[in-house]
């Protein structure tokens, strides 16, 4: 038995304190813990309050032990959530994390207490491939594309986090292009990424030329033809054209990852028709 | 897993340094089956633990690492390149681009006065600026890396020094109130000898845990309330018995990554009594039944790691590391790992990644290394000081003696032993006195608390206020300007941050950011206090939480800031 907010929650075992809140119905905010990946307990947004402990403790990776007494808001949590989003919010771009920025509004963070004259993660765009685009001055440093080129899906180990401290940044070896790395292009990192710091071209370009409307959008899900393995597909359609290509997360068989031909392979669909 | 290598060949110097490292490592080549080679593999994954000693040798060998050294090195231990990049690049010491020598000069918060006039005398010399050196005794104090396997610690540093690399002297100034517990051999005992050291007491502490047993051992070093002295304080028999009562393959860390500024007691240990702390780890694997253990010393103290390789060596050629360690029915042996220029890996889940190959990033606690801690084993980390500790608490010596390197604006710096819950005041007369009027004192380092002149009758202990961390007291006097010293504090963590975590990625910028807006008369007290609570409550490990106690001291006593508040 533990007690979430003052309500006593029975929890399995091996229970982290973000899985036992949720059972209760408690919403713990998250940003770099994704259920698919091993959570790096990095973003330290999930922060809650454990009765007797010196610090606060990250809900994703946390697990409960008998007789917890959890607070999942209060005036230290509220503070060091506020202070992440603020943190965040001062030295990256979060134009394409609107949930990030409903948040921030939602705790009151005031980026703009740390001046003008401030650090920021400033990187060029890198476009080096025709399927996805490094945006890295949006890149929160999540973990979650590293985790998903390496141990927790695809096994390329095409980027790591580099350098040291606010210069860390995702690279490949020597920063070489992302053509001549070790990647596949099967996008399980763009998939993943809640920042737009990797995003697909299709959706780069249209955004750049202001037509990307999600409005306008419909999602059909459908199971890729390329193979047997039965991956869904989420197909996004805008103006009878694909536009891009997503796995469900809570799919069984695929949770949320393709390969380089569903996810990047439909071009053909709306291409010119194959001559005679 | 098919990894793609990198197509940049090594050179042949580059190849021989990694070659060798593997293979004085036990990881040949070959298997040694005539026309059969076992490069890479299943065997070289489980030794991603050579990576950091590979990195090492390429930089050693070469003086940087190229993409064909590092693809090298990724090929022959199955890593792939882009991790070994990001880990290659986590750590200061390992350049990327060619180059013949570096000279490191120190501009902490000792040496930092002295640095600006040492760096215009060293013109036409690759220098960089780096953190504490550790021997602020002898200030101001520089480090040369040379290709060729040559790194020289020079202190004190003059132009002169340095450009004829003239290795410094060991001699640290040694004082002690009361009796001489973890220093009783310091200066007297030679120590390259194995019988000088057995001559003045050595290895009958062991003798004794093998006569009694090793519940007799940890009694003892209960009832004597042994506590960490890295800066944590944590009860040193509450690890040994936790990890003794676990199951399976255990491993002993001896943490000697010393790097708080102005802190440099473990560094006189192991140089000036290197087999003390071999005995202290053997008693620690003797207690908890770890076979395996490991010594991570800091990347800048060459001499001290030369003389723990050569005690160790010493000691196993002697039967009291091996198989049957002084014929006690137990295995035992020490392997000496070098960190690279990260104070971060000081942290002992941090250290343990730095062991294992990957970047010296924080793990959460829990899991507690004496849980699952290097290569996820129970493990029993230590501080140098507190397993020389163990050592004299074995013998019935007083386990609440305590070491304080005292440095700065004081007449006799060097390394001071008391007992703890010894006054500031007391171990400032110690070491002679100030040199002029005390404008304030650091106490534990660059994640300590300032006191001022009036407040120095304070003792210290674990536990009580202002925190005991390493046991550093930084004396700084009237003439001193405090805000370009906690501005290099400040820029400390900065630079030290993993950035794993955002409140101390993204925290410790805007701290030093905050005080340069503060310096110029902005009222950012209020920022400052929020960026404290974060760092505090939300980093994930010690680096963070305590990243803004000397900045927050300092306001409180308005020691900066007077101009806004």
């Amino acid at each position: 038995m533990i007690t979430i907010d003052g309500v006593d929650v029975q929890a399995p075992v091996d229970a982290t304190i973000l899985e036992a809140a949720a059972k209760q119905g408690t919403e713990v905010p998250t940003l770099c813990y994704l259920e698919t990946l091993t959570a790096a307990s990095a973003c330290r947004l999930c922060v809650v309050e454990v009765e007797g402990a010196r610090v606060l403790a990250p809900g994703c990776s946390r697990q409960v032990e008998e007789g917890m007494v959890i607070k999942t808001r209060s005036p230290r949590v509220d503070r060091a959530r506020r202070m992440v989003l603020e943190l965040l919010a001062s030295s990256v771009d979060l134009s394409l994390a609107p949930e990030l920025l409903e948040l921030a509004e939602e705790y009151g963070a005031a980026p703009e207490r740390f001046g003008e004259v401030r650090a920021q993660v400033q990187l060029p765009v890198n476009i080096d491939n025709g399927l996805y685009v490094q945006d890295l001055s949006k890149c929160v440093l999540c973990y979650r594309c590293v985790a998903a080129c390496g141990d927790d899906a695809q096994h390329t180990y095409a980027i790591s986090v580099t350098d040291r401290g606010f210069g860390a940044v995702i690279s490949t070896e020597f920063g070489v292009a992302l053509p001549d790395s070790a990647c596949v292009f099967c996008g399980n990192c763009v998939a993943v990424c809640p920042t737009g710091a990797l995003i697909v071209t299709t959706e780069y370009d249209m955004r750049q030329a202001g037509t990307w409307d999600e409005e306008l959008q419909t999602v059909t899900r459908t199971i890729c033809a390329y193979c047997g393995v039965g991956c869904n597909l989420d197909v996004h359609v805008q103006d009878n054209e694909i536009v891009k290509v997503t796995s469900p997360f809570d799919h069984e068989v695929t949770a949320g990852n393709l390969c380089i031909k569903g996810r990047f392979g439909w071009s053909h669909v709306s291409g010119p028709a194959s001559p005679d | 897993m098919d990894l793609r290598n990198v197509t940049t060949p090594p050179s042949d110097r580059e190849r021989v340094a990694i070659d060798r490292v593997l293979a004085d490592h036990g990881f040949a080549e070959t298997d040694g089956t005539p026309g059969r080679t076992a490069i890479g593999g299943r065997s070289a994954a489980t030794r991603r633990d050579l990576l950091l000693p590979a990195l090492h040798a390429l930089n050693d060998a070469v003086g940087w690492i190229s993409e064909g050294g590092l693809g090298y090195a990724c090929e022959r231990l199955t890593v792939p390149p882009a991790e070994g990049y990001g880990v290659a690049t986590f750590y200061d010491q390992f350049s990327f681009e060619e180059r013949v020598e570096v000279v490191r000069v120190c501009d902490d918060i000792v040496c930092g006065p002295y640095a600006d006039q040492l760096i215009a005398g060293l013109d036409g010399i690759e220098v960089e600026r780096t953190p504490c050196l550790g021997r602020c005794e002898k200030a101001p104090v520089a480090f040369i890396q040379q290709p060729g396997f040559r790194r020289t610690e020079i202190a004190p540093a003059s132009p002169q020094s340095v450009l004829e690399g003239e290795p410094t002297s060991v001699d640290t100034h040694i004082g002690v109130i009361g009796e001489a517990v973890l220093l009783a051999r310091v200066g007297s005992v030679d120590p390259e000898s194995l019988d000088d050291y057995r001559g003045a007491g050595g290895y009958q502490a062991l003798s004794r845990a093998l006569d009694e047993g090793a519940d007799a051992v940890l009694d003892r070093i209960e009832a004597a309330r042994l506590r960490g002295r890295g800066g944590a304080s944590f009860p040193a028999a509450a690890k040994w018995r936790a990890v003794a009562q676990a199951q399976g393959d255990k491993i002993v860390v001896c943490n000697a990554d010393e790097s708080e500024p102005g802190t440099f007691k473990d560094r006189v240990l192991m140089e000036a009594d290197p087999f003390a702390v071999i005995e202290g780890m053997t008693l620690a694997a003797y207690v908890t039944g770890a076979e395996r253990g490991f010594l991570y010393v800091r990347g800048e103290y060459a001499l001290a790691e030369r003389r723990m390789i050569d005690a160790i060596e010493a000691a196993r050629a002697a039967g009291l590391l091996g198989e049957d360690v002084a014929d006690g029915g137990f295995a035992f042996d020490v392997e000496v790992r070098r960190g690279a220029g990260a104070y971060i890996c000081g942290e002992e889940t941090s250290l343990f990644n730095s062991i294992e190959g990957l970047r010296g990033e924080p793990r959460d606690k829990p899991p507690f290394p004496t849980q699952e801690g290097l290569f996820g084993l129970p493990t029993v980390v230590n501080n140098v000081e507190t397993l020389v500790g163990a050592v004299a608490i074995t013998m019935d010596k007083d386990g609440n003696s305590k070491l304080f390197p005292i440095s700065g604006a004081i007449n006799n710096p060097g390394l001071y032993e008391a007992p703890l819950g010894v006054s500031v005041a007391a171990l400032i007369e110690a070491a002679g006195g100030p040199t002029s009027d005390v404008q304030a004192v650091l106490v534990g380092g660059a994640a300590g608390k300032f006191l001022l002149p009036d407040d120095l009758e304070v003792t210290l202990d674990h536990g009580t206020e202002p925190p005991l961390g390493s046991g550093a007291i930084v004396v700084f006097d009237t003439a001193t300007d405090m805000e370009v010293i906690v501005d290099r504090i400040a820029r400390f963590f900065r630079d030290e941050s993993c950035g794993k975590c955002v409140p101390c990625r993204v925290g410790t910028i805007r701290q030093v950011e905050a005080l340069e807006r503060l310096g110029n008369g902005g009222a950012e007290r209020e920022t400052l206090d929020d960026l404290a609570a974060v760092l505090r409550d939300a980093s994930i490990c010690g680096l963070g939480q305590l990243a803004a106690e000397a900045v927050q001291s300092a306001l409180d006593l308005q020691l900066i800031g007077g101009r806004s508040d």
